[in-house]
């Protein structure tokens, strides 16, 4: 009843031949265009983009690290500058005083001694001026005393005047 | 629950396969015909002018181009449903000297037929008879039309005669069940990958969804394991779309001739599909082909010399066995579990006696589901299996055809 042999698959056939050969080229051609080389391309770049961004992260990690280990040295230089800056600050205060006084003692001295100095001066104006006064006052004592018993001795007039200028040499 | 439900179903199939078993035996003569296993699965599995989901109590056929050659009376275009198909596929009317006989396209050879017209033939008006041919023996078929019997000739095949056809007296260039089915396959898949492609270009930043997560992996499998290690990481991108399409074209096959009640198509499993892919393989590998792989064909360095032409005539006959292997290797292996289902689901009707004995029919049906079940399981892992060997020898010979040895240089030295 049936015949094996009629409609064995295993025959090739020139029209299913020629038919699969269209589709296939066709099905490889389109496919190729639309979706293999798009797909591969895509997926390539995503993994790419994916490595990169690893890379990235690792790299922003390292540098992260040593960002950190910079800060912590720019902190502790930082300090140590500070403690450096208060340091001299204090020294320079300590100084400033220290001049400040010297300079204040030295001023006062200078004052002082300025003082002095005026003041001796002073006393020794003021005794050459009541030594004059003393002599002027001696002298007309002197020449009215003498005027009444030496009248006209220039003699003795002369001999006065050198004893006065004796008192205002002491 | 779950196995409840599951065992519902099996008894319920267990009951209503010999049922039908009996209906389709009972119907046409009251007296069942004899059922061959064979010959049932042998048509099952062969390509056909028309496409059948149903042959049973509600028969459904898809009526095809017809495409018809023949080389005294020229081209014949119509509807393979002018031959008004019933039964086992056999057209119950011939048109211009065509007949339609187990779902292919016969013409008749003997005069006397009319052979420009419609005429009904009416129900099993088909007889085959043993011809010797060459010392073999040969099946002919022939029409009875007005009590007269006429020889047929099948379509012209390119075997030459050594698988029992050659060419007859027309071509049938035809959109049988097979390339319908191929161009089906080929449009959804088309569908599925340009979506997929489209999804890569709308959010190249996203994480695959929906159908990139089922494309994708295969994908980036074919990539990595076969495409990079066997032709290299520098030179794949050339043949990766070939391979992509002979993966994804032959699973898609292979899955659609496994869906139940969608005809059970046998597409790569017919050897002159297959033989047409190994063809654009052996054409693609050898037009690469480097320097290096012929002088390797031809003239083998690093051995004796007298070892030379013998390794020769080896390399030589490789060259035309890789294309055949991978040829016959697919062929073979979808047919193979198709006929493994096919005749598990034939012990129904061998034990049912087609339809005579209901018990037989229940033994019959509670053996036949779970050989079956086991059967698709395995043949599910077998369309993979067999996509992906396709594959991955077209790739190894493609990385041979292209590889760089350094004989050369070393014997210069």
């Amino acid at each position: 009843m049936f015949s094996l042999i009629s409609f064995t698959p295993f025959q090739p056939t020139p029209g299913l031949a020629l038919w699969s050969l269209i589709i296939f080229l066709l099905f490889w051609f389109i496919m190729s265009k639309v979706a293999f080389k798009p797909i591969a391309e895509a997926l390539s770049k995503r993994e790419n983009d994916i490595q990169d961004a690893i890379d990235t992260a690792k790299n922003t990690k390292l540098e992260m690290a040593n960002m950190k280990a910079e800060n912590e040295k720019l902190l502790a230089e930082a300090r140590e500058e500070r403690s450096k800056i208060i340091q001299e600050a204090k020294d320079i205060k300590t100084q400033m005083i220290t001049e400040a006084k010297d300079k204040a003692r030295e001023e006062a001295n200078k004052i002082v001694t300025n003082a002095l100095s005026d003041i001796e001066n002073q006393k020794k104006a003021a005794i050459a001026e009541v030594k004059s006064e003393l002599g002027a006052m001696a002298l007309s004592i002197a020449e009215r005393v003498i005027r009444k018993e030496l009248k006209g001795n220039a003699e003795q007039e002369a001999f006065v005047n050198t004893l006065v200028k004796e008192v205002n040499l002491n | 629950m779950k196995n409840r439900n599951f065992l519902g179903i099996l008894f319920f199939f267990t009951y209503m396969c010999p049922a039908l078993a009996f209906y389709f035996g009972a119907d046409t003569h009251g007296n069942a015909p004899k059922f061959d296993p064979a010959a049932t699965a042998i048509h099952h599995i062969s390509d056909a002018n028309i496409y059948t989901l149903s042959d049973g109590v509600i028969p459904f056929r898809i009526p095809l181009p017809t495409i018809l050659y023949s080389p005294g009376k020229g081209w014949d275009f119509f509807s393979s449903g002018k031959f008004h198909a019933g039964e086992h596929e056999d057209g119950h009317y011939a048109y211009n000297g065509y007949v339609l006989h187990h779902g292919s396209v016969h013409r008749v050879v003997d005069s006397g037929f009319p052979m420009d017209q419609s005429v009904d033939i009416g129900h099993h008006a088909f007889t085959h008879k043993q011809e010797d041919r060459n010392g073999k023996k040969v099946d002919v078929n022939y029409v009875t039309y007005q009590g007269k019997e006429y020889r047929l000739d099948a379509r012209s095949t390119l075997d030459g005669g050594i698988l029992g056809g050659g060419i007859t007296s027309f071509y049938d260039f035809s959109i049988s069940k097979n390339v319908l089915s191929m161009i089906l396959v080929s449009l959804f898949l088309f569908w599925i990958f340009r979506k997929t492609a489209k999804a890569y270009k709308d959010h190249p930043d996203k994480a695959p969804s929906g159908v990139q997560g089922i494309v994708e992996p295969m994908f980036t499998f074919i990539r990595d394991e076969v495409a990079i290690p066997f032709i290299g990481a520098n030179k794949y991108m050339k043949f990766l779309p070939l391979l992509m399409s002979i993966f994804f074209f032959v699973l898609g096959l292979n899955l659609f001739g496994q869906i139940p009640f969608l005809g059970g198509t046998n597409v790569t499993g017919n050897l002159t599909v297959t033989m047409v892919m190994a063809l654009i393989v052996f054409v693609i590998v050898n037009i690469n082909g480097k320097k290096d792989y012929w002088q390797h064909i031809f003239w083998m360095p690093d051995v004796p010399v007298f070892v030379k032409p013998l390794l020769a005539a080896v390399e030589i006959m490789g060259l035309f066995i890789k294309p055949l292997t991978l040829m016959l290797r697919l062929a073979g292996n979808i047919s193979a579990g198709h006929i493994a289902i096919l005749s598990f689901i034939g012990l129904i009707f061998i034990f049912g006696q087609s339809g005579a004995n209901f018990g037989g029919g229940i033994i019959g049906t509670a053996m036949a589901i779970p050989l079956t079940l086991f059967m698709m399981a395995i043949e599910l892992i077998v369309a993979f299996v067999q996509a992906f060997v396709f594959t991955i020898l077209t790739a190894s010979y493609i990385g041979a055809a292209i590889e760089e040895h350094h004989h050369a240089e070393e014997h210069h030295h």
